[in-house]
């Protein structure tokens, strides 16, 4: 058979799909007529930047042929050997008994079966199920389609997600700025333009580009970063490990003891408010509350004034580096990256993270955010992009076969019990929980300050969990506990579908096999999630649509998950509730005609050319992120999701005084007394820091561990082997693809550890085998090893406490919350000791 | 006469290894015959990204080098090789015949640069080809420069006055890797890794302020290099001859001036230099 080629889409960019005899020979940056593209330029100063007519793909996606034919497919329905839904369940085997091969009728049979008895016995609350993110792209297969249409119908109890990568922006940073409906972070609209023009230098704190991307949009904006160089931007880099895009920025590195960044914040404004060299205009215009902030910043109101000196013996760095570093920024125009999407970064993912979060707020504040070259900039988005056809995203509700009005019938769920992620295995085991917090809180500050109980009252414990694929293994905290709550027999049934098997996957009684998005049809734009992230497609520099073509047949025995939710749906009577009369492709088609494309292409076309890109307009008008605040405008960007956008007040921000507040209003009403989110923010040392006596003794390093370089969260690790060939994301020995753990020669000497030796990384709440990496650049005492290993392989499987050779560096992290009302995870809070594994 | 060469910006590269992996897609289980027999699934590197970590924290260097096959123009592997195994094709790219190569090891032996992989399986050589059945079917580049996200890979007709790697090759200084191998490739690289020596300057009496401004002078191996410091103290001179002695030199009014000799065997953080006021 002749090669055929098709086109699709992934989490990091578009691709042409080269398929012969059923199976795929390549995957190509999607290829398209270069008539096509139209690339905008910016001109700054003698200099002319303009995108090339290509699209840069992450590096896993390179691989995505052995993702998808790989071994690690969940090939057919499985059922866990000793698992007899009408006899023995043995849910103490969870994660340690082998599993046999199932027909599909059978385990359809088992699954509805469970789903009728328990919701009979005890009603749809008893039911719970949750997904992980990112594991395909496409609307109509999206975990917010046809996994919450069903479980919505079922009335199950969801888990509301903590917002994992940008904790202290989600909860901090909104009570300085609002930006709530992003969840935080700011909006970015043509700061690429704004910094090549007008920027003089770029902190990046707690930063990382060139390893997190921007989330989405693959490498696109890495030429924007070789641009800054260019162009002659200088760069800081602020971080305990000296990252990667310092390596290509080559800038000045600044690294702190882990848990003391707003220390090192506190001393920039406390270098600035005594040699004034801050914007006393704008703090007096644009903000409220400063007197009070800088009341604590002199010492005023604890006796400690904040100077470079008090700060340089918490972070470890010289005073004077402090001084010279505030400067610097004050006497240049100064762009702040605090995270990949202008907010995010290790540094609020710990304890009291909300505070460094406010604080690189108010820095800015302090400097005249919004001004020509001074903003809060990730580098990641914010290229020229055409904001004027609208395009559904999964993040809009309209884009969700779960929510969207282009539904004949859809599914409320009445159930008002939650689950809160984090702290699920705890609900399961040790009920009651607590928390604050609605989840990821877009729709206002207030949702932050309601209060949930698991079990609610009126509502069952959960008895079956429904889970869609899973690694928290790799990715939530003291991740032990998944293992305890699976083996628990309040949970009487386990289900877990997913293309691949990943760390929970077998801690399922029955398996079921999904495929990819290349083996069914969909519909997506890159980078465009909408919703909370509106116009993240400016992360690239084309907005290119894509008619998700079937490159394959469904491997093995896997189906599509809307398939396999209707097979379900259908033996408990629901099929038509399900599918609302409809196909999956009818679903792409109703999509199609629910956005604007129809304006620019015919359905015909878009099926048969498989993609659209949608180009800038030639009268393009930059309105660069918060230059109407600044200016005491009404909001010019197209920040759908603004809630005072186009109202009487749509020249203020997001707060309740609509100022950027150095005394928060909302936390003043809610939590006036809280210590540990303070009105006005703080430096508190950490709960689990350098300082924390009676822990730091028995485990003196602490432990970073960020989003990972080479896969997505935990996806594609593991399941694409190619990537084990690249020493910075697995290391091969003895046959083994070892996960890397960082450390400074010196710690190295200290323990006899020498580069290549495998090391145990331990503490109170487990053991994890890594692979010592020993180099110049994290700081001594630091250990640094990523997150989201997809791997989890103990050595003694099914116990708890056993020792992890998979990666698994979450076992080690913390469960407590940033604070005693944030529920946010803490993973940069962790002590540990390592010491040479002798097996 | 087409001379396909490339030319690799080591400024430009951040290690991401799409390189690499586009490489790795294009070849592994797809036979190009006459060009190249399929590539295994692992232990192979075609196109492989060196890592080169320089310096001391907590003034550290990263770079990468991409590291194809160079495409020499007196290639080691062609002489090497029995029945015109290897060859040089019409635009200029090194060929090793997969069926004339079986059996051949002497091939892999003959690379200085180790960029050809021998095929225990095949019982062939194998290495980069440029993607030369691919530029057979009209396409403009490799997988590997399609692939890079910022351009670093550069590719063309280097008899090409109008190429941009005509042009680029004309107005950046251009270098081998190793060029003592001798071989005279056609892969080059701008800004190849060398030897850096860095500090940071402070002033004994203000050790709570950054000495900016601090003169400092670098002399040995012919060359003289001059810098000041900047806002936090801190200087560097980098592209530095390997195993040379230099002395550097630090002045500052009203301060006792410093010289300090080094030597590049490796690179040199001179760390805190600390000056004495007269």
């Amino acid at each position: 058979m002749t090669e055929q080629v098709f086109n699709n889409l992934t989490n990091c960019g578009p691709v042409s799909v080269y398929v012969k005899d059923g199976e795929i020979v390549r995957v190509r940056p999607m290829v398209v007529d270069e008539k096509d593209l139209k690339p905008w330029v910016i001109e700054a100063g003698e200099h002319r930047f303009s995108p090339p007519k290509k699209f840069a793909l992450a590096p896993f996606v390179h691989g995505e042929r052995r993702r998808i034919h790989s071994e690690e497919r969940i090939q057919y329905p499985m059922k866990r050997v000793d698992f007899d839904p009408n006899g023995e369940r043995n849910p103490q085997n969870r994660g340690k008994s082998g599993y046999e091969r199932i027909s599909w009728d059978e385990a359809l049979d088992i699954v509805s079966g469970e789903i009728k008895r328990v919701k009979e016995t005890y009603g749809g609350s008893a039911i719970s199920g949750m997904t992980s993110s990112h594991h395909n792209w496409g609307i109509v297969g999206y975990k917010m389609g046809p996994f919450a249409r069903f479980m919505n119908m079922l009335e199950f109890t969801p888990v509301l997600d903590n917002p994992d990568s940008w904790e202290g922006w989600h909860w901090g940073a909104t009570h300085t700025y609002g930006f709530f409906w992003r969840l935080g972070m700011p909006e970015q609209y043509d700061l690429l333009e704004d910094t090549l023009k007008n920027a003089e230098m770029i902190v990046l704190w707690s930063n990382d580009p060139d390893t997190t991307r921007g989330t989405y949009s693959g490498q696109e904006s890495a030429l924007w970063r070789q641009w800054v160089k260019e162009k002659g931007i200088k760069t800081v880099f602020i971080d305990p490990f000296h990252n990667y895009t310092a390596g290509f920025m080559d800038g000045k590195w600044i690294a702190p003891r882990m848990g003391t960044d707003a220390a090192m914040a506190m001393a920039i404004a406390y270098v600035w408010i005594t040699e004034n060299t801050y914007d006393k205009e704008y703090i007096e215009n644009r903000t409220i509350g400063f007197d009070e902030f800088k009341k604590y910043v002199l010492g005023e109101t604890d006796g400690q004034p904040k100077t470079p000196e008090w700060a340089g013996e918490e972070c470890g760095v010289k005073p004077r580096i402090i001084r010279a570093l505030a400067r610097e920024w004050a006497s240049k125009r100064t762009v702040l990256s605090g995270g990949s999407r202008g907010g995010e970064g290790g540094a609020c993912r710990q304890a009291y993270g909300t505070e460094w979060a406010r604080m690189m707020v108010l820095l800015q504040a302090m400097q005249g955010l919004g001004k020509p070259g001074i903003s809060i900039w990730g580098t990641t988005m914010g290229a020229p992009s055409e904001t004027d056809t609208w395009v559904p995203g999964y993040g809009h509700l309209k884009g969700r076969v779960a929510t969207t009005d282009l539904a004949g019938y859809l599914p409320i769920n009445p159930t008002k019990q939650r689950l809160w992620r984090l702290t699920l295995p705890d609900a399961i085991l040790n009920p009651p929980v607590s928390w604050y917090g609605e989840g990821f809180c877009g729709q206002s500050l207030e949702q932050q300050f309601k209060y949930f109980e698991y079990p609610m009252e009126g509502y069952s414990e959960v008895r079956l969990f429904y889970r869609y694929g899973g690694s928290f293994m790799g990715t939530m905290s003291d991740t032990s506990k998944w293992v305890r709550m699976y083996q628990s027999p309040k949970l009487e049934f386990v289900v877990n579908q997913d293309c691949w098997y990943n760390s929970e996957t077998n801690m399922a009684d029955i398996i079921l096999p999904a495929c990819t998005n290349f083996e069914r049809n969909d519909f997506g734009e890159w980078a465009a999630v909408g919703g909370y992230t509106e116009h993240g497609s400016s992360g690239c520099n084309y907005r290119v649509v894509v008619y998700q073509q079937k490159c394959l047949e469904p491997l093995w025995e896997s189906k599509s998950d809307y398939q396999i939710f209707a097979l379900i749906a259908d033996r408990l009577g629901m099929k038509e509730q399900f599918t609302d009369g409809k196909t999956e492709e009818d679903w792409i088609k109703a999509f199609f005609h629910g956005s604007d494309l129809p304006k620019h292409i015919s359905w015909e076309d878009f099926v048969r050319k498989g993609y659209h890109i949608i180009n800038v307009n030639e009268d393009y008008k930059p309105t660069p992120s918060l230059r109407w605040f600044y200016e005491g405008r009404e909001c010019d960007t197209p920040d759908l999701q603004n809630p005072k956008r186009k109202t009487e007040k749509a020249g203020e921000l997001g707060t309740y005084s609509g100022k950027i507040e150095f005394s928060s209003e909302s936390l003043k009403a809610h939590f006036p007394d809280d210590e540990e989110r303070p009105v006005s923010p703080r430096y508190i040392p950490s709960w689990e820091g350098h300082r924390t006596e009676g822990l730091v003794e028995k485990y003196p390093f602490q432990l970073l561990s960020p989003h990972p370089r080479f896969s997505f969260h935990c996806h594609y690790d593991k399941h694409t082997d190619w990537l084990d060939d690249i020493p910075i994301h697995r290391i091969k020995k003895d046959g083994y693809a070892w996960w890397p753990a960082r450390l400074h020669p010196d710690d190295a000497a200290a323990k006899g550890i020498r580069n290549g030796d495998i090391i145990r990384l331990y503490n109170d709440r487990g053991s994890v085998l890594c692979i010592a990496v020993v180099t110049e650049r994290v700081r001594p005492g630091i250990i640094h090893c990523y997150a989201s290993s997809a791997k989890y392989d103990p050595l003694t499987p099914g116990k708890d406490d056993a020792v992890d050779m998979g990666g698994c560096i979450n076992i080690l992290t913390p469960s407590r919350m940033v604070s005693r009302n944030v529920p946010g995870m803490t993973p940069n809070s962790c002590l540990i000791d390592i010491e040479k594994w002798e097996g | 006469m087409t001379r396909l060469g490339m030319l690799i910006d080591i400024d430009r590269c951040n290690g991401c290894y799409n390189c690499f992996l586009a490489c790795r897609d294009e070849h592994y289980k797809n036979d190009y015959p006459p060009f190249s027999a399929a590539q295994p699934v692992s232990g192979q590197y075609w196109m492989q990204v060196r890592e080169v970590e320089r310096g001391s924290y907590p003034k550290p260097k990263l770079s990468y080098i991409p590291i194809p096959c160079m495409q020499c123009s007196e290639a080691p592997c062609i002489p090497a090789s029995k029945n015109g195994a290897v060859y040089r094709s019409e635009n200029g790219i090194v060929i090793i015949d997969p069926e004339k190569a079986k059996g051949q090891k002497d091939i892999v032996k003959a690379c200085p640069y180790r960029v050809i992989f021998w095929n225990e399986e095949k019982r062939i050589g194998q290495k980069c080809t440029f993607c030369a059945h691919h530029l057979e079917k009209g396409e403009k580049e490799p997988r590997c420069v399609e692939a890079c996200p910022t351009g670093a890979l550069i590719f063309g007709d280097l008899d090409d006055p109008e190429s941009d790697i005509a042009k680029i090759s004309a107005s950046r200084k251009t270098e081998a890797l190793h060029p003592e191998y001798d071989t005279n490739p056609t892969v080059r690289y701008i800004d190849l890794p060398k030897r850096f020596v860095a500090g940071e300057v402070v002033l004994k009496d203000k050790q709570d302020e950054c000495a900016r401004g601090v003169r400092v002078v670098l002399e040995g191996e012919g060359l003289r290099l001059e810098t000041a410091t900047d806002a936090f103290g801190d200087f560097e001179f980098d592209g530095l001859a390997r195993n040379a002695s230099y002395r550097v030199a630090v002045e500052y009014d009203g301060y006792a001036p410093q010289q300090i000799d080094i030597f590049t065997q490796k690179d040199v953080n001179l760390k805190e230099i600390f000056l004495e006021p007269r």
